[in-house]
């Protein structure tokens, strides 16, 4: 069963099993060369191919049938085969298709991010900075909803959403009963609770971190403090609904907000429960773990240092520090 | 001992003639000086109710801008604090309400906004972030004060006064 194939992504072979994607088989190598994806979840089963920003270019399909794909295809929802050579950053076709990709999911979405309470955080405003152009083509009215309250603890702007339909897998397979879901098609479309439906599950309020955008936010944050002046720090508690492993994003010695871990893909660790989200916010409730590792790259560890390598005179050196005490001594002895 | 360089000028100090004795020519050409300059333009300026014309670029106190209809642009995003790099800056955001939208020109306005002007560098960094041309160094010098406290510009010294009707 265990089938062996390789792949080559980028001119970085690696070996995967039969079956994985073409994504998947990326982050396992990791680093730039990992197709981003707006839609695609490793952890909700049907995810992906919606948003088609992990387009990569097939150049060569296998060993036993070298011929290039004739298009781009979705590296989330295609599978690898033995000897299949991918291109994705040193394809000038595939960064050109997602800088498409990018205008075309910025036609709709607002650029609100001033007030939205993703931004730092948002993986369309990280996707639009790394390959979108700077100026929009689109000319006519973006289509705008009203906000809705779905609960009292989360609030849904659908103009900021980009349809990947994460939100409605999540409330498909993390909850008993499906509470929310699409309605509409094509552009009508637009995520709904069927007649404003309160989500009154345990588990709904994962919908706020697998959401790749704004759309839905944590009503309980909502404008109390952009991400990047909190602090993110790992915290656990012995929750007999879930894991209760979260990351709690204080202000000085208040806890803002609770939410699950995110890996380097953006992907929640494991789901945590809306007691642990909305109701623990006391540093009581909470064993501390340490400070959240926030990739550099990221304005929420924008003016925090402790990333930097110090300088040689800084660095710990215990040689050096003992000699100098000793100098210090010889130094003042007589005084 | 010889000069090395040899660029030293030795002065040769001459006796005074007459005219140098008695002075009188020289006290007179000085207060000729002297009584010219009132005829003169003044130099100087009576600060602060006269302000000298200032460089376009100047940069002086911040203030936070209206749009045309006398509503507040600043959204609190806080990316001027962000930006500042002698953190200056603190805001708190607030909701707008219904019935506020001829005051706040988005759903969030900045309900505390505060500015350290014994911080402030007046680098001008706050002005580049603003995604919303809601602040400006446009304003004069930081005048001098007592107290600290009172340097910490809030809200009611940095908005620009509202549209007269």
């Amino acid at each position: 069963m265990s089938e062996r194939v390789k792949v080559t992504i980028d001119g970085i072979s690696i070996e995967v099993d039969a079956g994985t994607t073409i994504l998947n088989a990326a982050r396992l190598i990791g680093g730039d060369i990992v197709p981003p994806a707006m839609c695609y979840y490793s952890k909700l089963e049907g995810s992906g191919g919606k948003c088609r920003t992990c387009l990569v270019k097939v150049s060569k399909g296998s060993d036993k049938d070298p011929r290039p794909m004739p298009k781009l295809i979705a590296s989330c929802r295609t599978g690898v085969m033995d000897g299949m050579e991918v291109q994705n950053i040193t394809s000038p076709e595939v960064m050109e298709a997602r800088k498409g990709i990018v205008e075309m999911l910025l036609i709709n979405h607002p650029l609100d991010c001033p007030i939205c309470d993703q931004a730092g955080e948002c993986k369309l405003q990280d996707l639009s900075y790394e390959h979108g152009s700077e100026a929009t083509r689109y000319e006519f009215e973006r289509r705008t909803f009203d906000k809705i309250d779905i609960g009292d603890k989360i609030q849904l702007h659908m103009t900021r959403c980009i349809l990947c339909y994460r939100c409605v897998y999540v409330a498909d397979q993390l909850t008993d009963q499906r509470e929310h879901g699409i309605l509409g098609r094509g552009d009508a479309a637009e995520i709904s609770t069927y007649i404003e439906k309160a989500i009154d599950n345990d588990f709904s309020g994962n919908v706020i971190d697998v959401c790749p955008v704004g759309a839905l936010t944590d009503k309980t944050f909502r404008f109390k403090n952009r991400v990047w002046f909190t602090k993110p720090v790992d915290a656990h508690c012995d929750c007999d609904k879930c894991s209760g492993k979260v990351t709690l994003w204080y202000k000085g010695e208040e806890v803002l907000r609770v939410t699950a871990r995110k890996d380097v893909n953006g992907e929640v660790e494991s789901f945590i429960c809306n007691t642990c989200r909305f109701e623990r916010k006391n540093t009581s409730e909470w064993t501390i773990e340490g400070p959240r590792k926030i990739s550099h790259h990221s304005v929420i560890s924008s003016n925090h240092y402790e990333l930097l390598d110090p300088p040689a005179v800084i660095r710990k050196n215990p040689a050096l520090k003992e000699a100098n005490i000793e100098e210090f001594e010889r130094v003042t002895r007589h005084y | 001992m010889e000069s090395l360089s040899n660029r030293k000028k030795v002065l040769e100090q001459k006796p005074m003639s007459f005219g140098e004795k008695i002075y009188l020519p020289s006290i007179a050409k000085g207060l000729a000086i002297t009584f010219k300059h009132i005829f003169k333009k003044r130099e100087t300026i009576f600060y602060p109710e006269e302000l000298r014309p200032m460089s376009e670029n100047w940069r002086g106190l911040h203030s936070l801008k209206r749009d045309e209809n006398g509503k507040e642009r600043c959204t609190a995003c806080g990316l001027c604090a962000l930006a500042c790099p002698a953190e200056a800056i603190t805001m708190e955001a607030a909701e707008r309400k219904k019935g506020e939208e001829n005051l706040y020109r988005e759903e969030k306005y900045a309900a505390v906004y505060e500015i350290n002007m014994l911080r402030c560098i007046f680098c001008g960094l706050c002005e580049e972030a603003c995604p919303k041309e809601a602040i400006y160094l446009d304003g004069p010098f930081l005048e001098a004060d007592y107290l600290r406290k009172d340097f910490i510009f809030g809200k009611d010294k940095l908005v620009e006064e509202p549209l007269k009707p």
